[in-house]
């Protein structure tokens, strides 16, 4: 039986309850605006299409394949419900799949579920659903471009899911960041590559099947506030990374750093347990943890922006 | 005296531009019992479809009950025609059993304490009084079969037109269903790829073929023309 | 290659749990897991009241006292996400494996979180496993859950295991044409092709799920459905429901008191 698409699920007693609460408090105004839009969108097909989306990608994510070593790619599917029905549809198609797996499957807890939910539902429908959209309008039209901007659209959702529960889970004083954070984000970015892989499959199945199917996603509400949470991701991931790599005062970020508790004395020797993530030239660990990350979704961003450039080019000029 | 289902030179196209009606005429009486057979493909579940306005008429006329299909009379045909669709996992779209059976009566706007007694009355019929409780998921499709035709009685409608009943039922459970049919005293109109049940429940037999009806009368007659039957990819029984 | 667990864990009963309102049942697995994530690292005394609690529930349920207990270990791969704490919690010295220094202060709080998520997964099965799901449902409508939201979930219960039927007929089908193996290069096939093969298999449900859900608008329109959802009302709390609550959140109140009180 096992059950478990992606290790995101967080379990009750991992996250302090001023953090859970924070999570239900955003969830629920998440929500709200969710089944306003929604209503909007589809009217009286709300109910029916959405809850019936929902038993699809519960259903989906039972669908794996076999990658090496008795480990198995699967979907979390937040980026393809954006992608196919836009960001506040997914939303709720989302809600329910978490809320049920806490419900009747304890996949995830109840007084965490907020978080859950934010996690693996609304951060990676924006996500996906941002970065798909934005690589649509720069790579134009065409098969290419489609399985382009939804590969990394998927593969970017994840990251910023994971890397969201590592933040709550530092933040509640369970794993200290700088653990955390890279140890996620190393983890997920090959979770990810899984996720990437069979959301391209199945818009490759639907870009040749139902072509109008994938217009319903260019057409949703939530444009704008996808942009925002782009925007404001991108934001937030500079900023951090600036703010520490930029500090003159080793002091300063030394104390920063035990303040919240993540940089005990017995930091150095696990953090060599992910040399992976430690950029050579710069020592902080958490610091070159952030660093990696973004640099790492550039590369995979630019890796496929000049693939499909290099495609479409190719098939222009033959 | 009106007829129950009158239906006048009706003509209907999917959006993707398949005609799937060519002109369609079929009159039933009230509490007459029709079986509509027909091939794959040849427009039985796309009539159906049409006879309580989940499809609007391309050219020609609908009326059920006297009433003109219209956005007005909507409710009162949905009210009269009871329609069972061709999978009960479409009908049965509740978590229980009773929620189902309570839905149509709850959307009429009827009060709780009738709605309750029409489910009990409603499952009652269909043999399912034990199930109110069930979760749908769970049931054989024998038992599905029967509650999605509860679903509709539980509207009391003046017609049930079901779509394939009989299709994946085992013979006890299709035996089950050719009694009930029998028993119930709605006018019907029922279509099915199964002759003999056509030839035990149904006085009257109506063939349709790419869109058209192609032969409308006595089912003994019907189903005694060999030659018609081969026509339209039916086997003598 | 599916993988999915296609029961769920209700048991049907007639014992004090099943019969309570599933409202009271809801409220009280929330205090419950609250009680327990509130109290402090090392509240040994208090989670062990907490524990006691959950297996009187489970006794009471007529499930047998470790029916909870041997189902609830499915937390356990997540305690990777803590196991760092013995190690860079900074206190006194525990131990010294090699170069990593396991700290009292750091081990405390990882055996707590564990601790803490072990007892909530207990009540978090029990309330699961005594409650049928529709009645979770009208419980959560009545809860002021959004009933829009609350429909949506009902539908997806309804149709989760239609659809997971679908794909693993999809899957058998897939199976059973490869293994004729028509394109010898695919024979196998890489990881990227499988993963393909899978997302095609994704695709495909896809546009199942949208049919399916158009013939089900249909039904409910054929139905009377005019837009809007509407349900009978549910059961009034009886006395029993409200005495089992008071009880339950003074027991937590309790436990809680308990862990604040012998606080290190
Ligand atoms: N939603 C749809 N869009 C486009 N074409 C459709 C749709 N539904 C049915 N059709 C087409 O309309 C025609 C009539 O279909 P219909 O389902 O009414 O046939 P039927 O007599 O019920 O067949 P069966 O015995 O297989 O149930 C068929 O050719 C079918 O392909
Ligand atoms: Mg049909």
């Amino acid at each position: 039986m096992l059950f478990k698409p992606v290790q995101l699920h967080i379990p009750d007693g991992f996250l302090s309850t001023p953090v859970s609460i924070i999570g239900w408090v955003l969830l629920v105004v998440t929500v709200a605006v969710a089944l306003r839009q929604t209503r909007g969108q589809l009217g009286e097909r709300q109910i029916p299409l959405m809850g019936v989306l929902a038993a699809f990608i519960f259903a989906a994510q039972a669908i794996n394949f076999p990658v090496a070593g008795g480990t198995s790619g699967h979907l979390l599917g937040g980026a393809l419900a954006a992608i196919i029905m836009g960001p506040w549809a997914a939303v709720l198609i989302m809600t329910s799949v978490v809320a049920i797996q806490g419900l009747i499957f304890q996949d995830g807890g109840l007084l965490v579920m907020g978080w859950n939910i934010l996690n693996m539902g609304v951060l990676t429908a924006f996500t996906g659903y941002f970065v798909y959209q934005l690589m649509r309008r720069l790579l134009g039209e065409g098969r290419n471009s489609l399985l382009a901007a939804g590969a990394v659209g998927a593969w970017l959702s994840v990251m910023v899911g994971a890397l969201a529960t590592a933040i709550q889970l530092g933040v509640s004083g369970t794993s200290p960041l700088g653990v955390a954070l890279p140890a996620m984000a190393g983890v997920h970015a090959l979770i990810g590559l899984g996720e990437a892989v069979i959301t391209v499959g199945a818009l490759t199945f639907l870009y040749a099947a139902r072509r109008d199917l994938l217009s319903i996603g260019e057409t949703a509400p939530g444009k704008a506030s996808a942009s925002w949470v782009g925007v404001g991701l991108g934001i937030a991931l500079v900023v951090a990374a600036f703010s520490f790599a930029a500090s003159p005062d080793p002091d300063g970020l030394e104390r920063v750093a035990e303040d919240t508790g993540f940089l005990g004395r017995a930091l150095e020797p696990v953090y060599n347990l992910f040399p992976d993530y430690t950029l050579p030239f710069i020592s902080d660990p958490l610091v070159s943890g952030i660093l990696a990350v973004i640099l790492g979704t550039l590369i995979v961003f630019g890796a496929a922006f000049l693939l499909a450039r290099v495609q479409g080019s190719r098939k222009a000029g033959a | 005296m009106h007829h129950t289902i009158e239906v006048q030179a009706l003509q209907f196209a999917y959006p993707d531009g398949h005609t799937a009606l060519r002109g369609v005429d079929l009159s039933i009486a009230p509490g007459e019992k029709v079986a509509l057979v027909g091939p794959n493909g040849a427009g039985k579940s796309t009539l159906m479809l049409h006879l309580n306005g989940l499809l609007q008429a391309g050219a020609g006329a609908v009326s059920v009950c006297g009433l003109s299909i219209r956005a007005e009379t909507l409710g009162q045909v949905r009210a009269a025609v009871g329609l069972v669709f061709q999978d009960p996992d479409d009908q049965l779209f509740s978590p229980t059993v009773f929620e189902d059976v309570a839905f149509g009566p709850l959307h009429m706007g009827l009060a709780e304490a009738e709605v309750r007694a029409r489910v009990e009355r409603a499952l009652a019929a269909v043999g399912m009084g034990a199930y109110a409780q069930r979760v749908s998921h769970h049931l054989s499709v024998g038992e599905k079969k029967r509650i999605a035709i509860a679903t509709v009685l539980s509207m009391s409608p003046e017609i049930l037109v079901l779509d394939e009943p009989s299709a994946g039922l085992d013979p006890r459970a299709r035996r089950g269903l050719i009694r009930l049919l029998s028993e119930l005293p709605q006018t019907m109109l029922v279509s099915t790829h199964d002759l003999r049940l056509v030839a035990e429940v149904f006085p009257r037999t109506v063939i349709m073929d790419q869109g058209r009806v192609v032969a409308d009368g006595p089912t003994a007659r019907l189903l005694g023309d060999p030659a018609l039957l081969d026509a339209h990819g039916l086997e003598p029984v | 290659m599916l993988h999915i667990d296609l029961a769920d864990h209700y048991q049907r009963g007639t014992s004090p749990i099943h019969r309570l309102d599933p409202r009271v049942k809801i409220v009280g697995t929330l205090l419950f897991i609250l009680a327990a994530t509130l109290l402090p690292p090392g509240s040994w005394a208090a989670l062990a009241v907490l524990f006691l609690g959950s297996l009187g529930v489970a006794w009471q349920s007529r499930l047998g006292v470790t029916y909870a207990l041997k189902r609830s270990f499915v937390v356990l791969p997540f305690a990777l996400a803590a196991v760092t704490l013995p190690f860079t919690v900074p206190g006194a010295t525990l131990a010294q494996v090699g170069a990593f220094v396991i700290s009292v202060e750091g081990t405390v709080r990882f055996l707590s979180v564990l601790v803490k998520s072990w007892v909530s997964v207990q009540v978090a099965l029990l309330l699961a496993v005594t409650t049928a799901f529709p009645d979770l449902l009208w419980a959560l409508r009545e809860l002021r859950v959004p009933r829009p939201l609350v429909s949506i979930i009902s539908f997806m219960y309804r149709y989760m295991f239609v659809l997971a039927d679908e794909a693993l007929r999809l899957q058998r089908a897939r199976a059973a044409r490869s293994a004729q193996g028509q394109d010898p290069r695919r024979t196998g096939g890489s990881v990227l092709w499988r993963g393909r093969v899978a997302g095609g298999l994704v695709g495909n449900l896809t546009l199942r799920a949208f049919e399916r859900s158009e013939r089900i608008y249909n039904a409910m329109l054929a139905r009377g459905f005019r837009g809007e959802l509407k349900t009978l009302t549910p059961p009034t709390l009886t006395q029993f429901d409200r005495y089992a609550l008071a009880g339950w959140v003074t027991f937590l109140a309790m436990a809680s008191l308990i862990g604040f009180v012998f606080a290190r």
